[in-house]
């Protein structure tokens, strides 16, 4: 077996050249190329619509793309036939509806049906034994697959395909209907399979899962490939707003240090440019909801590592970041200062980092901010300090005002903007 | 090996059943006989051909026609066992063709039945679903109707009737190569209904066959000869062995026609076969027995309940069981003072234990 696998190993399992379709006048795939290696789980991502289905339903032979093809070792989808198809690359399928109560080891056995002739109703159980107990699925055997969870159904899916001994397996959202714990549960067994010797090529609706699983990420929409390769280098904010058309926030998952993407609905851009010095709760907080109000942001300094620099970075703000735990330096002070002299409004915050920010009066409006609620214990109350002077109606609205809200902090920053 | 035993095993029970039912039937009528006769008698009639002539039959409409040779069989009787002659003509000439033309229609109406109901993935589904039977009604009611002379008369119409429609209902189904499960299921209703049209106007014009029509249409056994014995047991045995050989493609189905590809089913050609195949048997059963409801849509769900859903088991186990129920149900049909269509006892009797099963929840889905 080994010997067999080390010179196939430098083979492509999959090819897809040039591939287009279309329903009808609506074209679902448009010139996609798609190489995968063995033993590689390449996750398609994007928005319903996308034509990740179609691509799918391409490789595994269920559709007869209008140009280009597919090629499973070597040889054209095309000119197999579905059975030698299926013998190669098996497909698990969303959810199958399963009529008349059959039971799970007999689902698994018509994992068998491509490796069998019509009039051969031996059941080759070894294959099907070590699908069974590779799934986890042998202590339901005899129970009828209608009275399994969606979790447990979705694994007697996967022990059918294994029946089938494909060196491909091809999973159309096979975690879109599952709970959580089934969610990571399947997508765990296919990573596992994949480690084993499986190529797996799945559709997964959601991008926090793929990027966890998967080693290589596909972005589709509109049928074209809009990103591939990492799951850190395809989940960027560029990317994902071409795809879905949506802002979003990339930022990596402190519990799978794996990229996890957050949307916002549709974020419209407003006039001001607004500089938040200080991190912490409260730098984290200002940043979100000036950025989600619409504003321009730059931020700095904060201290690295803090959770308001990932989220800057996220949200692809400018930010001068200064090594944490320490006296933040002259050469990082003024460079954040560089950056709050170009901005309308300075948030500071009591967060690490604000203390930085000199008292003299600059030329833009400046408003403190204590946005942690109850973990602001032991800091001094915030107060607004007003405009160093180019607008007395700007200091009078901010004077005295002590900022521990983000509505009154949004208020303010518009006040400011108003009278500037 | 699993599967090989339970069908043999099951099999072997039913088809036990089934011996012992034709044997308690032929000692059923007006004479009864005793089993020990019966037995002997029904050894007495085992025969196997030994020679074929062919024969000239008239073929033509209104007195005007052809002859045309149709092929007969010679058969040899190895047995002779001491039985009262009017006893072994009871058994022999009238009884046995009867009864094992029964078992054959019965045979071949539960088995289109699984095949039906596992290919429309629908409870409802019964042989007549694609336009068999009214097919087959139209054919038979013509013939009843009008002097039309074909080779085994109302038979023949009624069997190329039954195909004719089924076949029209599969070619309004299809669209460049694929037939779609719910797009045939619509077009065997619509069908149906517009023969439904086409036999009602005929029994206008039937006259004094009227009565022979309606008997028809009810479902009869009353005619029963070894001809249509020997036209029905190879043709509904030969559909059969192929309607087996596609068992576990129909299970596969059973998944979805998306899963099925997936798992390398030809799933256009295997759908063509199984329409074709319960179509043929269908129309075998039909054309000499008449419309004989609710042994395809009752057995098929009751087998079901006993050996599973996998069609390897249920196809045979569904066929014996139509088999030995159509006798038992001709049995009650001639038992009484005045003989009944046998359709109207496997309907009263089929419809009330339906609705026991559908209550206890027995039978309600796929």
């Amino acid at each position: 077996m080994n010997g067999e696998h080390g010179p196939a190993r430098d083979e492509t399992v999959v090819t897809v050249e040039n591939l287009s379709h279309s329903y009808g006048d609506v074209s679902v795939l448009d010139g996609v190329d798609l190489t995968v290696e063995p033993g590689e789980f390449v996750a398609l991502v994007g928005p319903n619509g996308a034509g990740k289905t179609t691509l799918l339903r391409s490789i595994n032979g269920i559709l007869d793309p209008d140009e280009g093809e597919v090629v499973l070792d070597g040889t054209p989808v095309g000119d197999l036939s579905s059975k030698a198809v299926s013998r190669q690359v098996a497909t698990v399928p969303q959810d199958s509806h399963v009529g008349f109560s059959f039971t799970t080891e007999q689902i698994v056995e018509m994992g068998r049906t491509p490796h069998q002739s019509r009039l051969d109703w031996g059941t080759d159980s070894e294959p099907i034994e070590r699908a069974l107990e590779r799934t986890a699925t042998v202590q339901f055997r005899d129970r009828p697959v209608d009275d399994l969870s969606g979790g447990e159904r979705q694994r007697v899916l996967l022990a059918r395909a294994l029946a089938q001994e494909p060196s491909v397996l091809v999973l159309d959202e096979p975690t879109a209907s599952l709970d959580i714990n089934h969610q990571i549960q399947v997508l765990g067994l296919v990573a596992d399979l994949v480690s084993e010797g499986k190529t797996a090529i799945a559709a997964i609706h959601d991008l926090d899962l793929a990027a966890r699983f998967c080693d290589r990420l596909l972005l589709l929409s509109d049928g074209e490939i809009r990103a591939r390769g990492s799951p850190e280098s395809v989940l960027t904010g560029d990317a994902l707003a071409t795809a879905f058309g949506t802002t979003t926030a990339v930022t990596q998952n402190p519990a799978t240090g794996t990229p996890t993407v957050a949307a916002f609905d549709e974020r419209s851009p407003v006039a001001g440019r607004v500089h938040v010095a200080g991190g912490g709760v409260s730098g984290r907080r200002a940043i979100r909801t000036l950025w989600q109000a619409g504003f321009d942001l730059s931020a700095g300094p904060l201290p690295e590592g803090d959770r308001a620099v990932e989220l800057a970075a996220a949200l692809a703000c400018p930010t001068v970041t200064a090594p944490p735990f320490e006296p933040i330096d002259d050469r990082h002070r003024d460079a954040a200062m560089e950056l709050a002299h170009e901005a309308d409004v300075i948030v500071v915050t009591d967060g690490p980092g604000g203390e930085a920010v000199p008292e003299t009066a600059d030329h833009s409006a400046r408003i403190r901010a204590a946005l942690g609620g109850h973990s602001s214990v032991g800091r001094q109350p915030a107060t607004a300090l007003g405009d160093g002077g180019r607008s007395p109606a700007a200091g009078e609205a901010s004077a005295d005002q002590t900022v521990t809200s983000v509505e009154a902090l949004l208020a303010a920053v518009r006040d400011c903007l108003d009278s500037g | 090996m699993r599967i090989h035993s339970r069908v043999l095993l099951w099999s072997s029970v039913l088809f036990a059943a089934l011996v012992c039912t034709i044997l308690v039937s032929a000692r059923v009528g007006p004479v009864s006989i005793d089993t020990g006769t019966v037995v002997r008698a029904t050894i007495n009639t085992l025969a196997y051909p030994s020679g074929v002539s062919l024969e000239s039959t008239r073929a033509g409409l209104w007195g005007y026609g052809l002859d045309v040779p149709v092929p007969d069989l010679a058969y040899t009787r190895p047995f002779s066992l001491s039985v009262d002659s009017s006893d072994q003509v009871i058994v022999q000439e009238l009884r046995l063709p009867r009864i094992l033309l029964g078992a054959i229609v019965g045979f071949a109406l539960a088995t289109a039945g699984a095949v039906m109901q596992g290919f429309f993935r629908n409870p409802m589904a019964d042989p007549s679903i694609i336009g068999v039977s009214s097919g087959a009604a139209v054919g038979a009611v013509a013939v009843i109707a009008f002097p039309i002379a074909i080779p085994f008369g109302l038979q023949t119409a009624a069997f190329v009737g039954a195909l004719v429609a089924a076949f029209g209902v599969y070619l309004v189904a299809t669209e460049g190569g694929r037939t779609p499960v719910a797009t045939l299921l619509l077009a065997g209703l619509a069908i149906q209904t517009f023969l439904g049209a086409v036999i009602s106007y005929i029994l206008l014009y039937t006259g004094d066959s009227l009565e022979e029509a309606i008997l028809w249409l009810m479902g009869h056994l009353r005619w029963s000869s070894w001809g249509d014995v020997e036209a029905t047991l190879p043709l509904t045995a030969a559909v059969f062995v192929v309607l087996l050989a596609y068992a576990r493609d129909l299970n596969v189905m059973l998944l979805g026609e998306e899963d099925a590809k997936t798992l390398g089913i030809d799933v256009e050609w295997t759908k063509r076969i199984l329409l074709a195949g319960a179509s043929i048997i269908t129309a075998a059963g039909v054309a000499v027995a008449g419309i004989i409801g609710f042994v395809g849509l009752i057995i098929p769900h009751i087998m079901r309940l006993l050996v599973g859903p996998d069609h390897r088991i249920l196809l045979p186990t569904s066929a014996l069981a139509g088999a030995t129920f159509l006798v038992a149900a001709d049995t009650i049909a001639r038992a009484g003072p005045a003989e009944v269509p046998v359709g109207i006892v496997t309907a009263a009797v089929g419809a009330p234990f339906f609705l026991f099963l559908l209550r206890k929840r027995e039978v309600h889905a796929l």
